[in-house]
């Protein structure tokens, strides 16, 4: 997968840190065909982890039923001054991860 | 808010369509009323010149609209209006004995007469007492606006005067169009409902444009206030909230639309809050039943300008809400009539209105001009191709109704025919001119009917299952009882496919008894081949449709429909939505 | 962070999915992760997923869970879900849409003061409801929204 595959954004603001993070990924759920009628095999993020100063915020996990090129965000208190790390791994085993100040 | 009670509804019509104490100096003139006059206009398509427009004769209204305006048609409608029959506002308002009236008279619209119009009734009402609002489905509707990308109607609006516009065809074409013809728009656009989907604000293109509020993730200005005679009058605008289901996704990707009519009620909070109106309205492309739905539940506006559903109504339908009462108005299409609002705003209160739909006779009215001058310089390059003579009309050709008009057929026909197909599909459109008897139909008939900027054609086998599955589907964006689920188009059209359908019936239920033209049932497991266009999911890869319906009428040379493909109708009988309907 | 403890058991006792998952060269935090949770995934039901992934399919509607999704999707392959729980101690939220072929789309576990929220896009192949389903101290929450899947088309 190539590197770069994740935006985020981390806001602060009045104690609460909002991520908001897009990555880029085909999310196949392996259930759709092509035009010959065979299957297309499953590719999809199955999880998705947030820390943020060591400690785990957010973990996702993830069927092929999310939508291509996924969006996610989500809340948790604290974080100012922070730096926040976002991973996801897909079912072929392939990874990527950012780090980004919170802002 | 007092309004009016139904003695002043009556004077709402154009002096002259009434026996009135005082002989009127022509149907134009309307006497002065309160102290700020708001002008409206809406769906004009992109219509210049002056065009011949047929009323609908099928409009069905379907549970809480069964037999309320805009669901009623012919003798119903002007009864319900008190508009003599046989007569010019009976002309203008209805379709009965269309193609003789018009010969009577003669065409309707054009910005040139248009701007006559509006040119009079601003001096009359005095400089700076008056605003033209413009409800969208501007740019779109026309070979020069297809071939200018809409800037030949941007200029036009400019030369109107408009003030204020939203929008939907607009949004047919590419986003960097759409901001580059705001920007060359002297006017401004609003929309409440747009926003820029979150996935977009990350790298979001348009960040530099002035209405993006990067705060509220809004796309365009959603509201605008204007002081009008000394009256601070707001005007929120509400674009057409399905514009990515009904038309294609993939011109304006980082776009996202809805009612939101909770995000409605806190802009007209704001603004009441903030900006300390005397009036609040809401320039609205929600289609009229939306509106009334819209009006019933959120409170504080006094007034919503509508338009999208293309009805003609004479006077505004008056809506209670939990704190007061909404005019909700819907002012036709296709460059036919002026809306014209005269309220009496006095203590930051409405305290009365006027209104009155004004039809657009083009023979009554001069041209202005300015404009004929600007529609000359922008039709010039592209006026031999619109004037190419293609056959002649046998009957009235036309689009408006629930059901397949007979310019529909034309099109199901040629699809058919010169795509080599069993059935074909046509989009339900609102828009598209009217043809009379006699009349050479000409490429600019056909662009008026046809042009869009997803036109390509497809021909494809489809099962009897897929086919039902689109008529069902479209009909329920059209008989749904709840308003916010209609879209505001019409049925789909067809070629070669007759069907019985029961309006009243849930999702699924509607479509019963398919059959082809020679009467053989449509088997859900089989193959058929149908040939259409408009695809809104991804573009088709065939012809245009204005290139395939030009080839079947060039081999015309009198058009006379063989058979209407439209359904036969269960239960509804005694629709006032409903007349001079063929197969029921 | 009993939830994903909880978790870590069933996923390990679904035929070697954790073992599958470190395998892969999973970048392990410093928490202990839960596994995909495949069993519940692969689940033909709604509550057969809720079974497996929350041991429980008992549930009640609660105003505290709010779920945000258009009436009419734009395009059924993107439909913006957004999950608020405003009830304390939410430990996780999970959105299904019991019409799609595998119902259970996604979970999201929340720890070191995460709030209730989340917000993703999901597929719907046809129109149907989307369900939010709230764990918080132990027990499960659910909200429900219809939303309207069409073929398009035809507007205007």
């Amino acid at each position: 997968m190539a590197k770069k595959s994740i935006k985020v954004r981390a806001k602060h603001k009045d104690g609460v840190t909002t991520v908001k993070a897009l990555m880029t990924h085909p999310m196949e759920s392996g259930l759709r065909k092509n035009s010959k009628g065979e299957a297309i095999p499953a590719h999809f993020i199955q999880e998705v982890v947030c820390e943020v100063g060591g400690n785990m915020v957010m973990n996702a996990h993830w069927s092929g039923g999310v939508s291509k090129n996924p969006y996610l965000s989500f809340k948790f208190d604290g974080g100012q001054g922070q730096t926040l790390k976002l991973t996801w791994t897909d079912n072929k085993g392939e990874s990527d991860s950012i780090e980004s100040a919170i802002g | 808010m007092h309004l009016m009670g139904l003695a002043g509804m009556a004077g709402m019509l154009p002096g002259s369509l009434h026996a009135t104490a005082k002989q009127p100096r022509d149907i134009y003139e309307t006497p002065a009323f309160g102290n700020v006059c708001l002008m409206h206009i809406t769906d004009c398509h992109a219509q210049l010149n002056p065009i011949y427009f047929r009323e609908p004769n099928v409009n069905l209204g379907i549970g809480a609209a069964l037999g309320n305006p805009p669901h009623l048609v012919g003798n119903a409608l002007l009864q319900q209006f008190g508009i003599e029959p046989g007569g010019r506002a009976a002309h203008a308002f209805s379709y009965l004995d269309f193609a003789t009236a018009a010969n009577t008279y003669g065409k309707v619209g054009g910005f040139a007469h248009l701007a006559s119009l509006v040119k009079r009734l601003r001096a009359e009402r005095g400089d700076g007492n008056s605003l033209l609002l413009d409800g969208g489905d501007t740019w779109q509707g026309s070979g020069t606006a297809y071939w200018t990308r809409g800037m030949d109607m941007v200029q036009a609006c400019n030369l109107l005067g408009v003030d204020i516009m939203t929008g939907h065809w607009e949004f047919t074409y590419q986003d960097s169009e759409v901001i580059d013809n705001i920007g060359a728009f002297n006017g401004e656009f609003v929309a409440q409902n747009v926003k820029v989907t979150e996935e977009a604000l990350f790298d979001y293109k348009f960040s530099e444009f002035d209405g993006f509020d990067e705060d509220r993730g809004l796309a365009f200005k959603p509201y605008t206030v204007r002081s009008v005679n000394g009256v601070r009058v707001a005007v929120i605008g509400q674009a057409f909230p399905y514009t990515p289901i009904a038309n294609p996704q993939r011109f304006i990707p980082d776009w996202t639309f809805g009612i939101r009519d909770e995000q409605m009620q806190a802009v007209v909070d704001r603004v009441r809050g903030e900006e300390k109106p005397d009036l609040v309205v809401v320039l609205s492309h929600n289609g009229m039943d939306v509106d009334l739905k819209m009006a019933s539940r959120v409170t504080g506006i006094d007034v919503i300008f509508g338009g999208h559903t293309h009805d003609g109504m004479p006077a505004p339908s008056v809506v209670e809400n939990r704190s007061g009462k909404t005019l909700v108005t819907n002012a036709g299409s296709n460059g036919k009539f002026l809306g014209v609002l005269d309220l009496d705003v006095r203590n930051g209160k409405l305290q009365g209105y006027q209104y009155r739909l004004l039809p657009v006779f083009s023979n009554l009215l001069p041209a202005d001009a300015e404009m004929q001058a600007h529609i000359d310089k922008v039709r010039a390059p592209y006026l031999e191709k619109l004037q190419e003579p293609l056959a002649v009309a046998g009957e009235t050709l036309y689009r408006r109704g629930n059901f397949n008009g007979t310019f529909d057929q034309v099109i199901c026909d040629a699809l058919t025919t010169v795509n080599d197909a069993q059935i074909s599909l046509s989009p339900g459109f609102r828009w598209g001119t009217t043809v009379i008897p006699g009349q050479t139909i000409t490429m600019e008939h056909v662009m008026d009917q046809t042009c869009i900027t997803y036109p390509e054609t497809y021909r494809r086998e489809m099962s009897g299952a897929d086919i039902k599955a689109i008529l069902e589907d479209v009909c329920d964006n059209l008989f749904n009882p709840d308003p916010y689920f209609q879209q505001g188009g019409d049925m789909v059209r067809l070629g070669g496919l007759d069907y019985v359908c029961d309006p009243r019936q849930s999702f699924g239920k509607r479509i019963s008894s398919m059959s082809l033209d020679d009467g053989t049932p449509i088997d859900a497991g089989k193959q058929y081949m149908v040939s259409g266009w408009a695809t809104v999911g991804s573009q088709s890869p065939g012809r245009p449709v204005w290139d395939v319906v030009a080839d079947y009428l060039r081999d015309q040379k009198q058009v006379k429909l063989k058979k209407l493909n439209t359904p036969k109708l269960v239960g509804m009988e005694g629709n006032p939505g409903l007349a001079d309907y063929p197969a029921s | 962070m009993n939830n994903l403890r909880r978790l870590i058991l069933k996923g390990s006792m679904a035929a070697g999915t954790l073992g599958v998952a470190a395998g892969a060269g999973l970048l392990v935090p410093s928490q202990a992760l839960a596994a995909w949770p495949k069993e519940a995934f692969g689940q033909k039901t709604l509550d057969g997923a809720l079974s497996v992934l929350l041991g429980s399919d008992e549930m009640g509607e609660s105003a505290d869970v709010s779920i945000k999704a258009p009436e009419i999707a734009e395009n059924g392959a993107v439909v913006p879900v957004t999950v608020t729980a405003s009830m304390a101690n939410v430990e996780s939220i999970t959105i299904a849409a019991p019409n799609n072929p595998a119902p259970l789309v996604a979970s999201f576990d929340f720890a070191s003061g995460a709030h209730g929220y989340a917000s993703t896009r999901i597929k719907m192949g046809k129109s149907g409801d989307v369900i939010a389903i709230v764990k918080a101290d132990g027990k499960l929450y659910s909200a429900r929204k219809n939303v309207k899947v069409t073929i398009g088309g035809c507007g205007g």
